[in-house]
């Protein structure tokens, strides 16, 4: 285990009106790790998402990565150094073909640098990039309009977009929700190849079979608040756990 | 559609001009090569024969035309990344003071004006309105709406550049073929520049900012940083118009900040159909020249372009050109329903 | 004193230049372009029932302002309805709107010493040594009993409630039954309203020709600019400080620099807090 953690999150705390969207979350993540997020609807995965990329600014609390302070900083700042996500409700250009939409992450300043100071032809890089989604370019798949491709595929264009930044560390906000089974089979593994060449992931889903295949520790949040973390099983077995979820979602698993 | 005679129905074809992206066609005869050819070339010719053929006052309208065009392209072009400016005319207004002073105090000719003028008015605006970009879309509809009535009024108040009288005798082109010819050519070109820059992947996130300005930013791209750079395009586009009218004119005065500068480029561009660019020139061409036939109505006119505005956004949203566009790539047959 | 007093005019005649504007937009989100011109455009209606019908002034007033009420609802149905969230288009329509009424108003020439309303007051008394006349004086009442009207109507009343919920969250107040186009509508219809007494009050102090739309139109975006555009209290400070500024300013430096008190507020703000003196910076979070 390095001495300095990849991304430290510290007593992070955002109110939206009276409610308290999450309340002093802190964990830790190394370089490499694969850590799952779950919890309750509204418990407040989502809003640690928009704090930690910067797309809400934090009421109290402290964001790390890589030895600096990132809080409150700018979207698109998180996003250059690394840190990319997707969304829980995929945020595309529906007007465009699948593979322009990655020209925007690929015109990134970001990109350009990792690349040796040129784009080169982003076109083709992007098409090779949805080839690796699992996007059939045989049958044209990826210049098809994005507004015409089915969920499963917007999904994953969405993960396609995260990835073409080349990032150090992904979160996945509910990626799988609304897939079919078979596109997550097809995903995950996708997923789990980029954690072993050494992507950090933060992954946040309520298909928790999937997810304890493949995280190394997990965390519960409830109310805005961490509750339990370690290793999948144990955390499951804890009684804060099994209250919080009243049992029902632990059955199925 | 009712009662008997409903038994035929307008059947629309797309053209099958195979293509991959919007840039790649595949083409097959001289037919297809004239299709997507001739609606690009004979515009151009036209304007490049038009100022051999037009004489003395329309010669004139036809610059004027040019230099709205070139307004009205700027428009399109901020609208285009999600910027709707209601004062075209402080680009305008820019330009012409900036070229205006330099040519009064220092008698500096237009070759050396138009350029400074250009950028420094596009430095101007993009420095003036940079904070508004962060802000959302009403707020910069209302400085720029803004901002040319206030100056307006400053410098009639203060006196400073010449005050209500404005800075007249400056230096003039030297020669009327040239001034025209550069009103046209750069018309062209910022027509046919525009239109390919937002094709290019530049355009493309410029657009991108528009439709989700979070999913561009989650890209790691600095969107206020893009929106200003648009600002400076435009804002240089819409200060060379303001310089051009000033050598044109030989005269820069408070009306460089008029209204007229501001609605005439949105209502062309509204008619035109907003987001093509080729919309907007077209409405410049077909608005600016009604509007100088038609000026005798002095006042009235400007009720006009807004009732043409009005019209145009009510009624014929999508504009001519996507219309004429749609029609060019469609055969319409009648097709017997049943 | 004197500097304290036509202050306070001042500031309060932008108040209540700005007032109709920010109710429109603070419940529907219009930002109605066309305030100017209605403001100016009520002085004439009531002009025309006193001088051209003969009415008696306080009818005319009250014809005018529901009239002008009428005009911004009609301006809604007929103009607004059908594109209505295209946020282009409703300030392309307002805006050219507006310009329409205020270039036909001058097309028509009003235009003189004739086009005046009559004072609602005579006379006037000294303050401290200083001469005040009545009708600043009732400006001044007008004003501040407004705002408190504004303010029992918006937070005490079902139609006031039902523009607060417009205003808070659209898509849930729909669910609830309340109807957007009919709110929208009626925002426009009050906004109106509002600078139609605000023109009543106002314009008897001088004479009336259409440019004072476009003035009316540049100080009300003005003071909703530095003030913040949702915030009530912020138009009131933002009103004060421009209105002491441009008095100030006029008494000491010269009254041709009064300009220069919008437009330094406006690029001071812009470049200090973009978003106003009391608005909040949502750019971020509005769309989460």
């Amino acid at each position: 285990m390095e001495g300095e953690p990849l991304l430290k999150v510290e007593k992070l705390r955002k109110h939206f009106g009276g409610v308290t969207a999450v309340h002093d979350v802190s964990f830790e993540l190394r370089q490499g790790e694969f850590l799952g997020i779950i919890g309750p609807n509204g418990s407040g995965k989502t809003t640690l998402v928009n704090l930690i990329t910067g797309f809400v600014k934090p009421d109290s609390g402290r964001v790390t990565y890589l030895g600096k302070n990132i809080t409150g900083k700018m979207p698109y700042t998180i996003a250059g150094q690394g840190i990319s996500r997707t969304f829980q409700m995929v945020r595309l250009f529906y007007n465009l073909p699948a593979y322009k939409n990655l020209i925007i992450p690929l015109s990134s300043p970001r990109v350009k640098k990792l690349r040796g100071g040129e784009y080169g032809e982003r076109d083709d890089v992007a098409v090779d990039l949805l080839d690796d989604m699992g996007f059939e370019r045989d049958s044209f798949v990826p210049y098809k309009m994005a507004g015409s491709l089915p969920h499963g595929y917007l999904k994953r264009l969405d993960l396609a977009r995260a990835m073409a930044l080349r990032p150090n560390l992904l979160i996945l906000d509910e990626l799988f929700s609304g897939m079919a089974m078979s596109e997550v089979a097809s995903t995950l593994p996708l997923i789990e190849k980029f954690n072993a060449e050494g992507l950090t992931v933060i992954m946040i889903e309520h298909r928790l079979r999937e997810l304890f295949r493949v995280v190394d520790r997990i965390f519960v949040l409830n109310f805005g608040e961490k509750i339990a973390e370690g290793v999948p099983k144990e955390v499951m077995e804890s009684d804060a756990v099994k209250n919080a979820y009243l049992g029902s979602e632990i059955e199925e698993t | 559609m009712t009662g008997i005679d409903a038994t035929y129905r307008k059947k629309r074809l797309d053209r099958g001009i195979k293509v991959r992206s919007d840039s790649v066609f595949a083409i097959s005869s001289y037919r297809e090569i004239l299709y997507l050819v001739l609606p690009r070339v004979v515009p151009v010719i036209t304007l490049l024969v038009l100022p051999l053929i037009l004489k003395g006052y329309w010669g004139k309208v036809l610059v004027f035309a040019c230099m709205y065009g070139l307004l009205a392209l700027s428009w399109d072009f901020l609208a285009s990344c999600g910027l709707f400016s209601l004062g075209q005319s402080l680009f305008f207004g820019f330009g012409a003071y900036v070229a205006g002073t330099l040519s009064y105090y220092l008698h500096l000719t237009p070759a050396i004006t138009l350029p400074i003028a250009t950028l420094g008015g596009g430095l101007l605006s993009a420095a003036l309105l940079s904070p508004v970009v962060r802000l959302r879309g009403v707020y910069f509809a209302m400085v720029t709406l803004m901002l040319p009535m206030l100056l307006m009024k400053m410098i009639e108040a203060t006196g400073l550049v010449g005050g209500s009288h404005g800075l007249s005798a400056l230096v003039p082109f030297h020669n009327e073929w040239i001034s025209t010819y550069m009103a046209v050519v750069t018309f062209l070109v910022c027509l046919f520049g525009f239109r390919r820059l937002i094709n290019e992947d530049y355009g493309l996130v410029l657009k991108a900012i528009r439709d989700d300005d979070r999913a561009v930013m989650s890209a790691a791209i600095n969107i206020y940083w893009r929106k200003i750079q648009a600002l400076f395009i435009a804002g240089a586009v819409g200060s060379f118009a303001g310089a051009f009218m000033t050598h044109h004119y030989q005269f820069v005065g408070m009306s460089a900040f008029a209204l007229d500068y501001s609605i005439l480029p949105v209502a062309a561009a509204a008619l035109g159909g907003p987001g093509t660019f080729a919309g907007a020139a077209l409405g410049s061409m077909i608005l600016v020249p009604l509007s100088e036939s038609l000026r005798a109505l002095g006042g009235l006119r400007i009720a006009l372009y807004c009732g043409v505005l009005i019209g145009s956004v009510i009624l014929l949203p999508e504009g001519i050109f996507h219309y004429m566009e749609r029609k060019y790539h469609q055969f319409e047959t009648f097709v017997k329903v049943g | 004193m004197s500097t304290l007093i036509y202050g306070t005019i001042t500031s309060i005649v932008l108040a209540l230049y700005t007032l109709g504007f920010s109710l429109t937009y603070g419940i529907s989100g219009l930002a109605n372009f066309a305030h100017g011109a209605l403001y100016i455009l009520s002085g004439f209606i009531a002009w025309s029932f006193i001088n051209q019908a003969g009415f008696p002034f306080f009818l005319s007033a009250l014809l005018a302002i529901l009239i002008s009420g009428l005009i911004g609802f009609a301006f809604y149905w007929v103009l607004l309805l059908r594109i209505r969230g295209i946020a282009l288009s409703e300030l392309i329509v307002t805006f050219a709107a507006g310009i329409a009424i205020l270039e036909l108003l001058t097309w028509r020439g009003f235009y003189g010493i004739q086009y005046s309303l009559p004072l609602f007051l005579r006379g006037g008394i000294e303050i401290k040594g200083v001469a005040v006349d009545y009708q600043r004086l009732f400006v001044i009442g007008t004003g501040i009993f407004l705002l408190i009207l504004l303010y029992l109507f918006v937070h005490h009343t079902k139609i006031g409630l039902a523009f607060r919920g417009i205003a808070q969250n659209e898509r849930t107040a729909l669910s609830l039954g309340i109807e957007s186009d009919w709110i929208g509508a009626l925002s426009l219809a009050f906004g109106s309203a509002l600078a139609a007494v605000a023109a009543i009050v106002i314009l008897p102090m001088g004479i009336m020709e259409s440019t004072i739309g476009y003035n009316v139109l540049i100080y009300a975006l003005t003071v909703a600019i530095v003030g913040g555009l949702e915030s009530t209290s912020g138009m009131i400070v933002a009103s004060f400080i421009i209105g002491f500024g441009q008095v100030v300013t006029a008494r000491y430096i010269g009254a041709q620099w009064m300009i220069i008190v919008p437009l330094s507020a406006i690029i001071l703000v812009l470049a200090i807090r973009p978003s106003g003196l009391f608005g909040k910076f949502k750019e971020l979070e509005e769309r989460v």
